[in-house]
């Protein structure tokens, strides 16, 4: 019979807990630290863009289709139809996604995704074109073969989280008396967060990248730059419209990364 | 909530059997499960009456239908067949969301939310009642209390912040949170290692001391069948009930060689899991409070023929035992908590005081009533005595 001279909490077997607190906040730091220096990369793109813009001598044509007004024009459009068909994809692709994970549509999901695969196997401007034949030249056309070619992600990623979530969870929330709905908005949802915003990430970067195709059939975007500068040879313009798109995509991912951090939820 | 103000009785009077019963009876006429596809019923026409306040324990190989059984009283798995009653009332087509608030559930690993704190796992159900921020606060921390974690340290900690028992301890507390009458806890210590196992068995033990809830569990652990139960159904395929009984009896006359196999060879010592530490008398020995003259306490044990005395803390909590020459050396009774005191609850078994000696490597054991208060101790003497006894009457 002792008599200790450490003074440990009582219960110390079960204390023995880690100090998450510190540890999270540490996690937390390096996660802003990394998130930092993509915005820097997008900035001094811009940047030298803007040097060489300024100092470049520029034909009639460049310079029309180079000027300021010009070119904040195509990178509105473009960000236009990539926010529109975003908005769309996340408002059919994630309560399908939802209705695919429940119980009297679970049989029909490998079905769903089979059909949301091919539509993204398909080369991209096979669907504008075809699509275009259909419905007509334009921005409205251009956003359908959008949202069709980037709801995949989405949808899938969605799927994924959910059925990702531990059903013990599920049964523990449902043996509690939570209702089908409750347990979907309060425990399923919030714990599939991080991987639905990831699928929303992607879908984004592939809507940035696919939109400069809309030029093809008449829906605007930096795509006209680029194929501007093809069929006329002026590489100014291609590049320089290669270049913003680049420099858009980043910039897009990088908000979806922000979103992501701080929507994850606390505690996982 | 009422349980968890009733007045203090001194720990001693811990193991007289007057309880409280909050709980409620529950009884099933003829439930069967029948699985589409499936020749045979995973539950075949089970008759069962629990009664009110009773820890019930259900027991039986896997895949005998014990936790399809368990499932169906909360009606996560509707019944094909059957009534279902509560409290004489039959809820078998009440709606399954109201059912299962009053009736608390706990799975293993405590089935915690990680992304909500603490005290939001044990709100859940309260705010689902629609109980106001103030009185589920209030509640979350009297049940933490309960369950032996300091509200102030873990209110807001996350599941993933927590050791296995202690997210176990949650998950109670959580399953107590409106104060149902009936609670289900499906293989609820499973998962956690075995020391940390005795302690939840004695503190659910003690939980259920203060309650006197109808308690329903599933387990594969015939000794913890044993040490929880009030009464033992051991099942077999289709949940047949082949015997269902208070631990002595399924441990003196097994139903069939089924439950003899079941109960295993060691039938004899198995008679240890059935006495409990508050059956045995206990020493009663020279305790001294914290902060108090040392001298004086060390002067009081020699006068009881003692050479140790038990250190209690402000709420009468043993914390060490130092040897009256170790206690000697100080002016007042140092606050100092011995980490390795061995300690077992007045509920727990000999067995499970056996063992908590052996992994101390002491002589005895500290035991402790209600609220963790000292009830005594227990020299290894006095358990050698025991089983001397049981033998005997087992052989006689």
């Amino acid at each position: 019979m002792t008599l200790s001279t450490e003074t440990p909490q009582r219960g110390a077997p079960e204390s023995a807990t880690r100090r998450a607190d510190t540890a999270s906040d540490g996690a937390d730091r390096a996660g802003w630290r990394a998130l930092a220096t993509q915005p820097l990369l997008v900035l001094a793109g811009l940047l030298a863009f803007a040097v060489w813009r300024v100092n470049a001598t520029l034909t009639e044509t460049e310079a029309r289709q180079l000027g300021w007004a010009a070119l904040w024009r195509s990178t509105r459009e473009h960000l236009l139809l990539t926010v529109t068909a975003a908005v769309i994809v996340l408002a059919l692709a994630v309560p399908l996604g939802i209705a695919l994970t429940r119980a009297p549509l679970r049989r029909m999901s490998p079905l769903v995704i089979g059909v949301a695969n091919t539509g993204q196997a398909a080369p991209a401007i096979g669907l504008f074109v075809l699509l275009a034949t259909w419905l007509g030249f334009g921005f409205g056309t251009t956003v359908v073969a959008l949202v069709l070619y980037a709801a995949l992600p989405v949808l899938r990623n969605t799927m994924v989280g959910l059925q990702g979530v531990d059903p013990r969870l599920v049964e523990a929330g449902r043996g509690m008396g939570m209702s089908a709905a409750a347990v979907l908005f309060r425990v399923e949802l919030p714990l599939a967060v991080p991987v639905v915003l990831s699928g929303v990430r992607t879908a984004l970067v592939l809507l940035v990248g696919t939109a400069t195709l809309a030029t093809f059939i008449n829906g605007g975007g930096l795509g006209v730059l680029i194929n501007t500068g093809i069929t006329l040879s002026l590489d100014s313009l291609l590049v320089s419209g290669a270049v913003l798109v680049a420099l858009l995509a980043l910039a897009v991912d990088w908000l979806g990364r922000v979103v992501e951090h701080v929507a994850r939820p606390k505690g996982l | 909530m009422s349980e968890t103000t009733t007045p203090e009785t001194p720990a001693s009077d811990a193991a007289v059997p007057q309880r409280r019963v909050s709980g409620v009876a529950i009884r099933l006429d003829g439930v069967t499960k029948h699985y589409p596809g499936q020749d045979r019923p995973a539950v075949d026409d089970v008759d069962l009456e629990i009664p009110a306040g009773e820890t019930v324990m259900f027991v039986g190989p896997s895949g005998c239908g014990k936790t399809t059984l368990l499932k169906m009283l909360n009606r996560l798995i509707e019944p094909s067949g059957g009534r279902i009653h509560l409290d004489g009332e039959d809820v078998t087509d009440q709606d399954p969301d109201k059912l299962r608030r009053r009736i608390g559930y706990v799975i293993q690993a405590g089935g915690l939310f990680p992304h909500m704190t603490v005290a939001t796992n044990i709100g859940l159900v309260p705010r689902m009642l629609g109980w106001d921020k103030p009185r589920t606060a209030t509640r979350v921390d009297e049940l933490l209390d309960l369950v032996g974690l300091d509200p102030a340290v873990y209110r807001d900690r996350y599941p993933r912040e927590l050791s296995g028992g202690q997210q176990q301890r949650v998950g109670v507390a959580r399953a107590l949170a409106a104060d149902p009458p009936v609670l289900l806890m499906d293989e609820p210590f499973g998962a956690v290692d075995p020391v940390t196992r005795l302690r939840l068995q004695d503190e659910l033990l003690r939980i259920q001391e203060e309650l006197g809830k109808t308690i329903v569990f599933v387990t594969h652990d015939f000794d913890e069948a044993v040490k929880l139960g009030d009464r033992i159904v051991v099942f077999d395929i289709g949940a047949r009930v082949v015997q269902y009984d208070t631990p002595d009896a399924i441990l003196a006359s097994p139903a069939e060689e089924y439950v003899a196999d079941f109960v295993g060879a060691g039938a004899t010592l198995k008679q240890l899991t059935l006495t409990r530490v508050g059956d045995v008398e206990l020493e009663q020995v020279t305790t001294a409070a914290v902060g108090t003259d040392a001298a004086a306490a060390v002067a009081a044990a020699r006068a009881a023929g003692q050479d140790f005395v038990v250190v209690l803390d402000e709420r009468g909590r043993p914390i060490s035992w130092p040897t009256l020459a170790e206690l000697g050396r100080a002016t007042t009774v140092p606050a100092t908590v011995d980490p390795r005191l061995p300690v077992v609850g007045v509920r727990s078994t000999l067995n499970d005081a056996l063992d908590t000696m052996l992994a101390a490597s002491q002589g005895g054991v500290v035991v402790t009533g209600r609220r963790e208060a000292l009830a005594g101790v227990l020299k290894v003497e006095a358990v050698m005595a025991a089983i001397r006894r049981s033998r005997a009457e087992v052989a006689g």
